[in-house]
């Protein structure tokens, strides 16, 4: 049963994907769509397999593979996963498939649409389970191209600008990122993120910088700070944080749909991954100093964002600003962990409980974002390319089984117990209140706020009078309900059982923790 | 027995007869193509194809065998006997790297030309010409052989500018004729020099390697030397030739030029001056202006390279000017890499040669082929009118990819190669390598803008009328795209394909005095 | 003295018997068969008959190598002298196969007879080491050349170019006298050997200073070298193709061998030095003054030309500094590369004129102009053209390539342990550098520039082809493959 690398041939699957709709579906539409479709389905069987096989109960690296890749380099081919990266996997393999189910009708090159984002399904695969920078740049990189160009030929009237602004950002952090890390290459030799790690927990990172603090006037400290804050930008635009969030609504009001949910679904969750596999494990010493204006930060994202999301028109542009939202609560659980706490095993507990917490946050965020952006795409297409907030009313009259469902997808993000979204949310909050007190709690204001937002969606669309023009408007289709209902399923399913995912994740998170101990 | 597609054993020295075969596949075709007849374009187009793809295969085959890296002969025989001249071809590592370059340059360019209806024959006859002065400069370890396919090379490129060129054509073309003639003037005098200082009646390269020229012969010869070869490698500021030579060339020469042709001048600048005067880089024993050596100088200006190159193109209105800057600045690297005097630096050096080559060949394809020659402008304002994303997504896709790697994504052999040039200037010069850094992210702007102007420019409404359809992107441009993207993808994925001949190839005998220079 | 026969002395000239014979038959034959035949036949049995007669000298000197020196050096016949006759003979012939076809005179006996008498004088030039002769069959040579260049009557320019021509000559011719006069003076001897025995070392004599500086002028009138080579560019412009031909190939090489046996032989000791920072007066200093004011100024003012012809001239003149390169710098392999590089320069421009005479039948002139285009009228010849300059310009591997490397080389080298000479070389690789430009300027007029509107293809008859291309053929060989003619020489 070894023969195969699972994690390889996951990675691989999706290119070939790619490759193989590329060649073969230029001809035919239907072949086009059904190849990838199969191929989403292949790497999600695969991703099963894996989940299945997991070890739950060991919080290190399963499935590890280790090649010789450019000794010159100090470069491996080292893959593998942990309770996190699996729950990432598993993330994208099942949004992926949604996206290709919304983005069904697109029009233009079909071919060239489901391979970008087969192409993207690779990238994401490969970057939430390369531990060796060079190559988990390349997937970080690799897939931002298909999205560039998913977003620049299929988007909205103003997809130029979005497209632009979206590689731009992206691309600064980007640079940013891959700078840092060639200085810490040339200080260390190393690009292993478990090396550097390791590093770092024994304190030598920062005894390398010293190499190059005698030629300038820098200390050690000052220069691996620095570095610090190069690989954070990356990861700052990528997720995104205030006030480096302002390429995300442009963007993902711009994109297609289809798109739109794999950016929200998966490739935001490329920076919170970021920040937890790479950033944590090597800078916590650095991060500690700057741990306040940070959990700060992560604050004014998620306050901020939220108000922002009221006084949109656009059902895009709240969902995207709910998104940076809930994805600030990710990182204010993240920034709260950095706390020193000593031996004290209790807070370890919260600080376990916290990441838990993100863990399942960045899953239902993907779930439930993906969803909401589908369902905005199903009410574009039937309300010909209207969505603002005004557009519509009284809808729950007409498309009842949608105006449910939606209605379901839209409790979750807001948190309703019962369903997924409230388990993370929960969590995170369990876990940062003994160790952040103060932006726990003006970070509270902020679900105040989604709930606000989405109870007035549901008032504004589902309800109020009924506008003449949408009396008509159909409901939805039996393969529409078909294609939403695992969806709307598993947030109850996690919503009742959380146990499934954090049975996964407990001792990764756990394991995470005792590495920050000190 | 070993199947064709298998490695050779990294032990075994091989064969490698059959690599003298690029050079005479290639200067054979020129006089049948001639002879075709005149109102084929066709036949001779596919004549051209079957002469690079033989060329090519025959690299492939050399790669396959020489997995060693050390110095294998491939053909020597007495050729002036009475001045000690030798028919010497031989073929180590680096030279496997730039042949292997120079057969993917030679196959896409060709397929890029298929268009060329205007005297298409002779096109063909120079650029075979051309091709075949390549591959015999990378062969060739004796020092006359060297400079006389060294040489050989200069013709063709001008009459490929002057007849089927563009822009200001005659003017570039005799620019970069003469460049390359006062570059190869300067060659000539050192390599005489050495030929006589050395009084052994040998230009074989590893011999006069290995003679310990005086120091203060050596200190002079080198800059003459490197500088000569320097010249044609874009070094600053020298590079002057390089931008409009290979604005005004047509695609496949502009291809050649800047994936091939430089790479000739970098070349000679590792394999000839380095070799025999190594000495030349070591410490004159006083500063002027804080530059220490000639190896100080040297760095200093592949740095502006750099840094300049990056800069002017950012400011270019011209789309192949961008790319032809674009190519100086790249070029840069490889010098600095040379200069560096660090293992991982030179392997660098090499493999940015490869990898630059094989680029700046895709973006000048994509520039001149798949854009220029159906728009009809390279007007970056202009084109920024016309939404080619749409009309020609297949040459935005290129061209992003392309630019991606060239300005050194991970996955692609720019960053590879660049890395390893950082690392070495890291460890020579620290201060330089920041700078370098810069001229990458330059390197991103300027990409950047070219692509969003000349693809995902705002389509102006108000000049809508209606145009002729763009022709579509022909299949042996795709092809072609692809063999390059292929190449730079299989070297950025897996670099240790070349590294594994250069490393060896840099340790052979020829490199010693190199290694074993004062302070190093 | 050696007591020896006339029957040997004329056993020792038969080559040039065979010649003079030659030249007689055709004026014969021409005058007494053939009167009132036409142009095409005429030129058809003068040149078999020239053909004939050269062709049988180069038999008999293949025949049997001989050594001999007799008459007090008058006559040296050597294998190295007797393989420079084969090259003179050789490119006779090619300048008369360039001939045919020809329709400037109606003296073809004549022109022909006269191209056989200056072979002759050149066939005596290459055996002799004796003042006196050396000066005869330099004049014999230079009164052949002025009736060949004021052969095309109709032709004001023609007359022109002779006049100054002779008028250059005389005065030149002069002035080698006098400067041989005095050596023979100071020697009392016409003997190169023996003049040369006579030098004295360290303090030269002024008398003798004088008489270096007579003989170069001297001779360098006949090589063209500046400042005496105002004649050159309105002879090559205004002589008949063939006839400036000649005076550009058979005539240089013989005039650089004999200027060479006049210093490295006659002048043996009175060579000074010209290296860098290491000036001892003698005859090679001067020489190298007149080699690079030759190399600059020649390549510089080839430049500004228009006329084809006109900048073969200055060309010429540039190739003329290069070569004396060959001379000062006086070693045995500098011969070798001194004739190498004159035979092989010889031949090239041999062909380009041949070239030009084909333009300049179709089109009336040699401007660039009149060239423009000429690949698609007349491939063969043009691509012939492109190596010829490409040659000239000293590309690869063609053998103009290898003749300047050899040639410098040698420079190099003959100063051994030092680079003294490097400067020299320096400045002739740079000028060659420029030269490029120009025969650049020309080949893009030939393959870059569109012909006229109209103009058809230019008819080119097998022979003129298979001589063009025969002469291109030896060129890239010689180039590829040097030894080929280096082992002969």
């Amino acid at each position: 049963m070894t023969m195969l690398p699972p994690i390889s041939c996951l990675t691989i699957v999706p290119l070939l994907g790619a490759i193989a709709v590329l060649m073969l579906g230029a001809k035919s539409k239907k072949l086009a769509r059904g190849l990838a479709l199969a191929f989403a389905f292949v790497a999600l069987a695969i991703t099963l397999i894996l989940w299945f096989r997991f070890n739950p109960h060991s919080g290190g690296l399963q499935f590890e593979e280790v090649y010789s890749w450019i000794p010159e380099l100090g470069v491996q081919y080292h893959v593998g996963i942990d309770g996190l990266g699996l729950l990432m996997l598993l993330l994208s393999a099942i949004v992926v498939p949604m996206a290709m189910a919304a983005s069904w009708q697109i029009q233009g090159k079909i071919s060239l649409y489901f391979s970008l984002i087969l192409m993207l399904e690779a990238g994401l695969f490969g970057t939430f389970t390369a531990l060796n920078f060079f190559h988990w740049f390349l997937y970080w990189e690799l897939s931002l191209i298909p999205a560039f160009f998913l977003i620049r030929l299929w988007g909205g009237p103003q997809r130029a600008t979005a497209a632009s602004q979206f590689f731009l950002y992206t691309m600064v952090g980007s640079v940013a990122l891959l700078l840092a890390f060639l200085a810490i290459f040339l200080c260390t030799g190393k690009f292993d993120f478990m090396d550097l790690a390791d590093l770092a927990k024994n304190g030598q990172l920062v005894s390398a910088f010293a190499a190059i603090s005698d030629w300038h006037r820098f200390t050690a400290e000052k220069i691996a700070l620095i570095l610090c804050s190069g690989v954070f930008l990356g990861f700052a635009v990528k997720v995104p944080l205030v006030p480096f969030h302002t390429w995300l609504p442009a963007t993902y009001a711009e994109a297609p749909a289809g798109t739109t949910m794999l950016l929200t679904g998966t490739m935001s969750k490329m920076g919170v991954y970021g920040v937890l596999r790479i950033l944590l494990p090597i800078f916590y010493v650095q991060l500690r100093v700057v741990r306040t204006p940070l959990l700060w930060l992560a604050v004014a994202t998620i306050v901020l964002s939220a108000y922002a999301a009221l006084a949109q028109k656009d059902l895009k542009r709240i969902f995207a600003y709910s998104s940076i939202n809930h994805l600030g609560y990710c990182m204010l659980g993240i920034f709260s962990i950095l706390k020193f706490t000593g031996d004290d095993p209790g807070l370890a507990t919260e600080k376990a409980a916290a990441l838990d917490g993100v863990f399942l946050q960045m899953f239902n965020h993907g779930l439930t974002a993906a969803t909401l952006f589908w369902f905005v795409a199903l009410l574009e297409k039937r309300s010909g390319g209207l969505r603002g907030l005004d557009d519509f009313g009284g809808l729950r009259k007409v498309i009842p089984v949608f105006c449910g469902l939606m209605g379901i997808a839209l409790f979750s993000s807001m948190g309703l117990p019962g369903l997924n979204g409230f388990v993370g949310e929960f969590l995170i909050f369990k876990g940062t209140f003994p160790l952040a007190i103060w932006p726990t709690s003006v970070s509270v204001l902020g679900l105040l706020l989604t709930a606000i937002f989405i109870l007035t969606i549901l008032q504004r669309v589902f309800s109020g009078p009924l506008q003449e023009r949408w009396s008509h408007m159909p409901d939805l289709t039996v393969q529409e309900r078909l294609a939403l209902l695992p969806a709307i399923g598993l947030m109850f399913v996690l919503g009742l059982y959380p146990q499934l995912v954090l049975g996964v994740i407990n001792s990764t998170a756990m394991q995470m923790v005792q590495q920050l101990r000190f | 027995m070993r199947a064709p597609w298998q490695l050779a054993d990294p032990n075994d020295p091989g064969n490698l007869t059959m690599l003298a075969w690029t050079i005479y596949i290639s200067f054979l075709a020129v006089p049948v193509l001639l002879l075709l007849p005149k109102t084929s374009s066709r036949a001779a187009r596919v004549f051209a194809l079957l002469a690079a793809a033989a060329g090519f295969a025959v690299t492939l085959w050399g790669f396959a065998q020489q997995q060693s890296g050390a110095l294998v002969t491939v053909a020597r025989i007495p050729w002036v006997p009475s001045l000690g001249f030798e028919y010497h071809l031989a073929a180590d590592g680096v030279s496997m790297t730039l042949l292997l370059l120079t057969g993917i340059v030679a196959i896409s360019g060709v397929l890029f030309s298929w268009n060329i209806e205007h005297r298409t024959r002779e096109f063909f006859a120079f650029y075979l010409a051309l091709i075949g002065g390549v591959y015999g400069v990378f062969l060739s370890f004796d020092l006359l052989l060297l400079f006389v396919f060294y040489e050989i090379a200069i013709i063709p490129k001008y009459f490929l500018i002057a007849i089927w060129g563009s822009t200001r054509r005659e003017y570039a073309a005799m620019k970069l004729a003469l460049y390359s003639f006062v570059g190869s003037a300067m060659v000539l005098v050192g390599l005489i020099a050495a030929y006589v200082v050395a009084g052994t009646r040998t230009m074989d390269l590893v011999q006069l390697s290995q003679f310990p020229f005086p120091a203060h012969f050596q200190m002079w010869a080198f800059p003459l030397v490197f500088l000569g070869f320097g010249i044609l490698a874009g070094l600053w500021p020298f590079h002057t030739w390089a931008p409009t030579g290979h604005v005004a060339a047509p695609t496949a020469a502009s291809m050649l030029l800047a994936g091939v042709v430089m790479k000739l001048g970098a070349y000679g600048c590792l394999r000839v001056a380095m070799t025999l005067f190594p000495r030349g880089l070591d410490a004159w024993g006083f500063h002027v202006l804080g530059f220490g050596s000639w190896r100080d100088v040297f760095a200093v200006l592949a740095l502006i390279g750099i840094v300049y190159g990056a800069m002017v193109a950012l400011v270019q209105r011209d789309f192949k000017f961008v790319i032809g800057y674009s190519s100086v600045s790249h070029m840069g690297f490889v010098l600095l890499g040379l200069m560096t005097l660090q293992q991982v630096g030179l392997d660098g050096a090499v493999l940015q040669m490869f990898s630059h080559g094989v680029l700046a060949g895709l973006l000048f394809a994509v520039v001149g082929r798949m854009v220029y020659d159906r728009t009809h402008t390279r007007d970056l304002s202009e084109l920024e009118r016309m939404d080619l994303s749409k009309a020609l997504p297949f040459a935005a896709v290129t061209f992003v990819l392309a630019g991606m790697a060239s300005v050194g994504l991970p996955g692609f052999s720019g960053f590879v190669a660049e890395l390893q040039v950082l690392i070495g200037t890291w460890r020579a010069f620290p201060s330089f390598a920041i700078v370098a850094g810069l001229g990458i992210v330059i390197g991103i702007a300027y990409t950047w803008r070219a692509m969003q102007k000349a693809f995902f420019g705002a389509p102006s409404h108000s000049a809508s009328a209606p145009t002729a359809p763009l022709p579509p992107i022909s299949l042996a441009e795709r092809i072609g795209a692809v063999i390059l993207l292929c190449a730079s993808v299989i070297i950025g994925l897996y670099p240790q394909l070349l590294l594994r001949v250069i490393g060896p190839a840099l340790h052979s005998p020829l490199f010693d005095g190199l290694w074993k220079g004062s302070g190093r | 003295m050696i007591t020896f026969n006339y029957l040997d002395l004329l056993h020792l000239v038969m080559p040039e018997v065979i010649v003079v014979i030659a030249a007689l038959c055709v004026l014969s034959v021409d005058l007494i068969f053939l009167r009132g035949a036409g142009t095409r036949l005429r030129i058809s049995v003068g040149a078999m008959l020239s053909l004939a007669g050269c062709a049988a000298a180069i038999v008999w000197i293949l025949r049997a190598a001989q050594f001999a020196s007799v008459l007090d050096g008058m006559l040296v016949v050597n294998p190295l002298a007797q393989r420079m006759q084969i090259a003179v003979l050789v490119l006779t012939i090619l300048t008369i196969l360039i001939f045919i076809g020809s329709t400037f005179t109606e003296h073809i006996s004549e022109y022909l007879a006269l191209i056989l008498l200056a072979t002759v004088s050149m066939m005596f030039l290459v055996t002799t080491q004796n003042l006196l002769v050396i000066f005869l069959s330099l004049e014999l040579l230079s009164l052949s050349l002025y009736i060949l260049t004021a052969f095309n009557k109709s032709s004001a320019r023609s007359a022109e170019a002779a006049l100054k021509y002779f008028l250059f000559g005389g005065i030149s011719a002069a002035f080698l006298l006098f400067g041989f006069s005095l050596l023979y003076g100071l020697s009392n001897s016409t003997n190169l050997s023996s003049v040369a025995g006579s030098i004295q070392r360290p303090f030269l004599d002024p008398l003798l200073i004088v008489a270096i500086v007579m003989t170069m002028v001297g001779l360098g009138f006949k090589v063209a070298a500046v400042p005496f080579h105002f004649w050159a560019p309105d002879v090559y412009q205004g002589a008949p193709a063939p006839s400036a031909a000649l005076i550009a190939s058979a005539s240089k090489v013989a005039s650089f061998f004999i200027l060479y046996q006049v210093m490295v032989i006659g002048l043996a000791d009175a060579e000074g030095s010209s290296a860098w920072r290491g000036y001892v007066s003698g005859w090679v200093p001067l020489a190298a003054i007149v080699a690079s004011v030759s190399m600059v100024l020649g390549n510089l003012v080839a430049i500004l030309q228009t006329s084809v012809r006109r900048l073969l001239a200055y060309s010429a003149v540039a190739h003329a500094g290069y070569m004396l390169l060959g001379i000062l710098s006086h070693t045995g392999q500098s011969l070798s590369a001194l004739l190498y590089y004159s035979i092989t320069y010889a031949l090239t421009v041999l062909g380009a004129f041949g070239v030009v005479a084909l333009v300049e039948g179709e089109t009336g002139g040699d401007r660039l102009s009149d060239f423009a285009g000429l690949s698609r009228r007349a491939p063969l010849p043009s691509l012939c053209m492109l190596i010829f300059l490409l040659s000239l310009a000293g590309i690869p591997p063609l053998a103009g390539f290898f003749g300047k490397f050899y040639l410098f080389t040698t420079v190099m080298t003959s100063t051994p342990g030092t680079l003294g000479l490097l400067w020299l070389v320096i400045l002739a690789v740079a000028m060659s550098a420029v030269s490029l430009y120009y025969y650049l300027k020309v080949l893009k007029f030939i393959y870059v520039t569109d012909p006229p509107t109209g103009a058809a293809p230019i008819r080119v008859s097998i022979l003129k082809q298979v001589v063009l291309g025969l002469i291109a053929l030896s060129v890239v060989l010689l180039g590829c493959a040097p030894n080929l003619l280096l082992r002969w020489l």
